[in-house]
């Protein structure tokens, strides 16, 4: 090994569902190169220490897909991220674990059973009618081109699902890398079936409402893909489309013009109830009794107002580009 | 921070600082007094959007959050949020705005209508960071006269500040979002042990609290619990959302949990103040939902 190896401890989840109840971890002290990545670590591991230590991996080129696991909470693409970066910021004692220890099957290997049936369910493919034989060929601009190519990356990983603590707590959401797809599609100039896509996706569990915003997701991509940014673009597609529904959320993204329109800054108050109408603001009162006795509730007659007021509702007037 | 050279930014409040979080308006003005930094209101700001108006539409959010931004650039001022959400949706706008001189000009012609224009001259930062990078802690330490001796803090930092890194490192003097560290050491320096847990990066699940108070509920419980397992006599957030998640909602968050949930909350200038020894009052702890153990004295 050259001068530039660390000494690091290494600690790897270690589980077989066919056998154990609960998991272990196993410790390993190894001097790890400068160019070394997280896969070349773990197949160290097997090769080196522990033949039974079981992960996937295919192509080693960060194409795949199958090598993604987690590196002390950090979502990792094993054969993408170097040890010594991880080693950076998290010190030399390195824990390598699962994508998702729940779902785990062997060690690193993990059912992704939900991840490929909510995949599957949001039509991941084109749909159009193009003949087999077309006379000329079916051009795409680039700038077409470029609505798509950042959701097109996407390699099946499950970095960012696995990140999402929405898909975590409320397993039904169709979570991020199911509806990169779906918009990777929807922004398709080819593509056919932009509102059956749509139509279906607010039907699938709990809709497409329910991302949290944390942007793990963004955070997670080993290709950068923003999902996020894809999900935002989708819900602004739904209201492009006059396809948006009639649910809280939908009134919640929309009540924010209202009330800016009608103070610059939001109406906390107010928007609750245009979000979730004069009944079901009812189940808030505990909340805002509790809120007015410590003096956080601004009455409609004092509600603030921003300075140049004029100068916002015009602007919303002017640069307004969607309808509900 | 040289001694002749006072600190000046354009104070961005948001709207909760206004609405349901007026401490975090009063302890924030309090400790920059003390601390001896101006801050100007930017009084003719709009709401940001909060990330909700950007779901429906994507140029109204971009104008208004440009517009915000013009203001503190007429003032040759960095505009300073105070809290995580208006951050992400201002730095947002401003890196878009920034690298896309199209975008820029069709966002100008908007606001040509009211007689501004964007120029991308204003940096965008958190009050946080501005504490840490431009103020520096040492300096902040050297006028702790309260030192919170003894307090387990559980620092909870809020998405909007540390995610996405390629956005926030421009203004966050590099967090690591899986490993942050900025108010843990601020939590050091004010004399306090900084707690040790998994949750500290974590969502709070403010955003779907309308649509969605199961999963709300689960992620702050979550996060809290975990803080309390790992002995946290108080929690501190740099964010008023998280805040108003983590303070108002501790009894539909234990209902959620099956176990009690209780823990005082406090906003990050608030901390900070008690450790300047600011009185209570004008640090708004009256206005803290959980009373309990909110004073640090133990």
């Amino acid at each position: 090994m050259s001068s530039k190896t660390k000494k690091l401890t290494i600690k790897t989840f270690r589980f077989n569902k066919e056998t154990d109840y609960l998991p272990h971890y196993d410790t390993f002290e190894m001097e790890v190169g400068v160019d070394e990545l997280v896969l070349d670590v773990m197949n160290r591991i097997k090769w080196e220490h522990d033949g039974s230590f079981s992960y996937r991996r295919s192509c080693r080129h960060g194409i795949c897909g199958s090598c993604a696991v987690k590196v002390n909470g950090k979502a990792t693409l094993a054969c993408k991220d170097r040890v010594h970066d991880l080693v950076d910021i998290f010190g030399e004692e390195l824990i390598i674990e699962p994508q998702s220890k729940k779902r785990a099957y062997k060690d690193m290997v993990i059912d992704k059973a939900d991840f490929w049936s909510k995949y599957d369910s949001v039509q991941p493919y084109l749909v159009a009618d193009i003949e087999e034989h077309p006379e000329k060929e079916n051009l795409v601009s680039i700038e077409e081109n470029e609505q798509i190519d950042e959701a097109d990356y996407c390699i099946q990983c499950g970095a960012c699902y696995y990140s999402c603590p929405a898909v975590e707590v409320n397993p039904n959401y169709t979570g991020p890398a199911a509806l990169v797809k779906a918009w990777r599609f929807n922004a398709d100039v080819r593509d056919d079936a932009t509102n059956a896509r749509l139509e279906n996706l607010q039907n699938l569990g709990t809709g497409i409402w329910d991302c949290v915003k944390c942007n793990e997701c963004a955070e997670a991509c080993p290709k950068e893909i923003n999902p996020i940014d894809k999900i935002t673009k989708l819900h602004q597609q739904t209201f492009q489309k006059g396809l948006a529904r009639n649910n809280v959320a939908v009134k919640h993204a929309v009540g924010f013009k209202w009330s800016i329109q009608k103070h610059g800054i939001l109406d906390e108050g107010e928007l609750v109830r245009y979000s979730e109408g004069n009944i079901g603001v009812m189940k808030h009162i505990p909340e805002a009794i509790a809120m007015y006795k410590r003096g956080k509730i601004v009455m409609p007659w004092n509600m603030p107002k921003s300075k140049n007021l004029d100068e916002i509702q015009k602007l919303v007037d002017i640069s307004s580009t969607a309808k509900f | 921070m040289e001694e002749t050279k006072k600190l000046k930014y354009a104070l961005y409040t948001g709207c909760t600082a206004r609405e349901s979080t007026p401490e975090l308006l009063k302890s924030t003005m309090a400790i920059a007094n003390k601390l001896g930094i101006e801050l100007i209101l930017l009084d003719e700001a709009s709401c940001c959007g909060a990330s909700h108006l950007q779901d429906f539409d994507d140029t109204l959010s971009l104008t208004l959050n440009a517009r915000n931004i013009c203001y503190a650039e007429k003032l040759g001022l960095t505009l300073v949020t105070i809290c995580n959400t208006c951050q992400l949706n201002t730095a947002m706008a401003k890196d878009r705005l920034d690298n896309d001189e199209q975008l820029k000009a069709k966002i100008n012609k908007n606001l040509a209508e009211v007689g501004l224009e964007y120029k991308g001259t204003s940096e965008v930062k958190h009050f946080l960071y501005a504490l840490q990078d431009d103020f520096g802690y040492e300096n902040i330490a050297k006028l702790v006269t309260n030192p919170i001796n003894d307090i387990n803090v559980a620092s909870f930092y809020g998405c909007h500040n540390i995610r996405p890194s390629h956005l926030q490192h421009k203004s966050n003097g590099g967090e690591n979002s899986y490993k942050p560290t900025s108010l843990d050491n601020l939590v050091k320096a004010l004399g306090g042990n900084a707690v040790e847990y998994e949750s500290k990066n974590k969502c709070c699940g403010f955003h779907v609290e309308l649509q969605n108070p199961q999963t709300a509920n689960r992620l702050s419980a979550t996060a809290m619990t975990d803080a309390i397992d790992n002995d946290a006599d108080v929690m501190v957030t740099p964010c008023p959302l998280c805040h108003l998640r983590m303070d108002v909602q501790q009894h539909n968050i234990s209902k959620e949990a099956g176990r009690e949930v209780s823990i005082p909350v406090l906003h990050l200038p608030q901390m900070i103040g008690i450790a300047l020894g600011i009185p209570a009052e004008d640090l708004g702890l009256q206005h803290n939902v959980v009373q309990k153990g909110l004073d640090l004295a133990k």
